[in-house]
């Protein structure tokens, strides 16, 4: 039984509420999900004994602001990935959860997206990153701060809507 | 002056005695107490920009916060913004170290994401580079540790060896680091004889030299206890950290990217992958040493295999046509205005790829939206999330095992910042 069956099977028989949309793509399989089942779903793909997704390689976002609207058929603006290997199987899993700008507001009930860094360790500073890089607040982050950039930077660079060029200003001097 | 008898009084009493602007100040206890010591990143043990806040009680280590981005060139950000060719000099920039790996790093992602294929004469180049590279890399990362650990000859020796490596790359591409010497489909220029030639003298003469520099180390009582023991991770905290290549596998852990996902052609190869169980420092620096050895063995099998042949695919919309040909031919000409201009285009898609680099797994997330350029690109770097255990690994060590510490991992900050 090849990857794709296997996790798909796997999944709906834990998860029977939760739709899993599975596709391949350049023989690299993505499950996408709703962004709610995310620190359940991760432990269960960890600690499946016929799975063991032990190591997390990547975790990142992908900002779709300024795209034409249709283009890739998404109403979200960001969409957060993350990348699995299966020491068990040599075979990599990338999980994507799609998150909302609307939804980031720190104090909104049900908004952000939960931190995975109690299932893999390792997602502590790619969470980090992400959240400097994108502006993406993860829940029950064990200490999210920004991972490059000054902690006073008012700015997301990597969001699609922050010139290439910087802000003039945005990163002030010390003071003499 | 009245002494300050408790550890609560002192910053009130010390505050006051400086607004009354003296001098005299004395605490009782003074190694009792614990000390805020800022570590870099203008530090040479810390190689290159790390910068590390350390909580010390006397010489003891009791928290460290690694503080990064002070070479952050947001490399992530201006690959969105330029053509898939355009990035591959800046890819050399990143682990400064091992250029080429970087290199061949970029054009295999983007080649699956493109659907190219590199024909089988450059796929071998690039699998000869990548092993010479690997060997540069570990040449210095021994040499660094040995100087960082007090022994100075080492770093010396090493790096005599590598600069016949780098002379290499200057016959090969003209360049000695920053090579940008591949190209999405293939390689810029076939291997010439004396590159070649001088390929097989080096990996001929590298163990001989490679015994000289561990004679010195490998029994020297002061190296050997430096690291002996230092810095242990577990093989269960190394996967849950995230460590890949040499550090992982310094945990006990058989892991490596060329034989679980392979690439190129590495399932043709045999070779060994070399581990560890100690997961302390030595055992990384074991490691590193065998898999120079596992290098040399690989170069060799390469070098009967390679066949003769084309070095760049016949794909004339998505690869940049010879220079000769350009001058020559209309069709050409157009091609490489096209390609140049607008880029190659790949089709709607996401790929990761991922390629086992010197300092460990080195990956490339890219999302095409069909234009010439990415819409996104996420570096996967190795050095920064083996940088991540660094806490872990230097609390309750002195302050002289935290230079041993960073050694052994092996960090290069341009990659680490991106």
């Amino acid at each position: 039984m090849d990857l794709k069956e296997l996790i798909s099977q796997k999944l709906k028989a834990q998860f029977p509420e939760v739709d899993f949309e599975i596709t391949d793509y350049k023989d690299q399989t993505a499950i996408t999900f709703d962004r709610k089942n995310i620190v359940g779903v991760c432990s269960f793909l960890k600690k499946d004994n016929d799975l063991q997704f032990m190591l997390c390689e990547d975790i990142t976002a992908i900002d779709w602001a300024s795209l034409p609207a249709g283009r890739h058929g998404r109403k979200n603006r960001f969409t957060v990935v993350y990348h699995i290997f299966s020491l068990k199987l040599n075979s990599r899993l990338r999980l994507k959860s799609d998150i909302d700008e609307s939804d980031l507001s720190a104090d909104k009930a049900g908004g952000n997206i939960d931190s995975v860094s109690s299932v893999w360790k390792t997602a502590d500073w790619h969470e980090r990153e992400t959240y400097d890089m994108y502006g993406i607040n993860f829940n029950n982050h064990p200490d999210l701060r920004r991972m490059y950039m000054p902690e006073e930077f008012e700015y997301h660079p990597l969001r699609k809507d922050f010139p290439l060029m910087g802000i003039p200003g945005s990163l002030p001097l010390p003071k003499k | 002056m009245e002494k300050i008898k408790t550890k609560e009084e002192v910053p009130a009493k010390i505050l006051q005695a400086l607004l009354n602007q003296e001098t005299d100040i004395t605490i009782d206890n003074a190694l009792e107490n614990e000390m805020i010591l800022n570590m870099g990143p203008q530090h040479p043990a810390t190689h290159g920009v790390l910068r590390l806040l350390l909580r010390l009680d006397g010489e003891t280590v009791m928290a460290c916060v690694p503080e990064l981005g002070y070479l952050h060139r947001g490399y992530e950000k201006m690959a969105e913004n330029m053509s898939y060719y355009e990035f591959i000099p800046h890819t050399d920039r990143l682990d400064y170290l091992s250029p080429l790996a970087n290199n061949v790093a970029w054009v295999l992602a983007v080649e699956k994401l493109a659907g190219i294929e590199a024909p089988p004469r450059a796929q071998y180049i690039r699998m000869i580079i990548s092993e010479m590279t690997r060997i540069a890399s570990h040449l210095v990362a021994i040499g660094a540790l040995a100087m960082d650990v007090g022994a100075l000859t080492v770093f010396l020796w090493t790096l005599r060896e590598r600069e016949k490596i780098l002379d290499i790359w200057d016959i090969l591409c003209g360049a000695r680091f920053t090579n940008s010497y591949t190209r999405i489909g293939g390689v810029a220029n076939d291997a010439q004889p004396e590159a070649l030639a001088k390929v097989k003298w080096f990996i001929e003469q590298y163990e001989e030299n490679l015994e000289e520099c561990e004679k010195l180390i490998n029994t020297n009582r002061i190296f050997v206890e430096r690291l002996d023991g230092v810095g242990i991770i577990s093989a269960e905290d190394a996967v849950q950290i995230g460590f890949t290549g040499p550090n992982l596998r310094g945990s006990g852990v058989e892991f490596d990217l060329r034989r679980a996902t392979p690439y190129m052609f590495y399932n043709e190869i045999d070779f060994r992958i070399p581990v560890y169980k100690e997961g302390d420092c030595l055992s990384r620096y074991f490691v590193r040493v065998d898999e120079t050895r596992e290098s040399i063995k690989i170069i060799r099998q390469i070098l009967d295999k390679m066949p003769q042949g084309e070095v760049m695919a016949n794909n004339p919309k998505r690869v940049l046509p010879k220079k000769t040909e350009i001058y020559s031919k209309m069709e050409e000409l157009i091609h490489d205005f096209m390609i140049v201009n607008f880029g190659i285009n790949p089709p709607v898609g996401e790929i990761y790829s991922a390629v086992e680099n010197p300092k460990g797994e080195l990956g490339f997330y890219l999302v095409s939206n069909g234009e010439g350029h990415p819409w996104k690109c996420k570096i996967r770097s190795p050095s920064m999330v083996n940088l991540q255990a660094l806490p872990m690994l230097v609390k309750g060590h002195m302050v002289s095992d935290i230079v041993a510490i960073i050694g052994s991992l092996d960090p290069v900050m341009g990659e680490a910042d991106k």
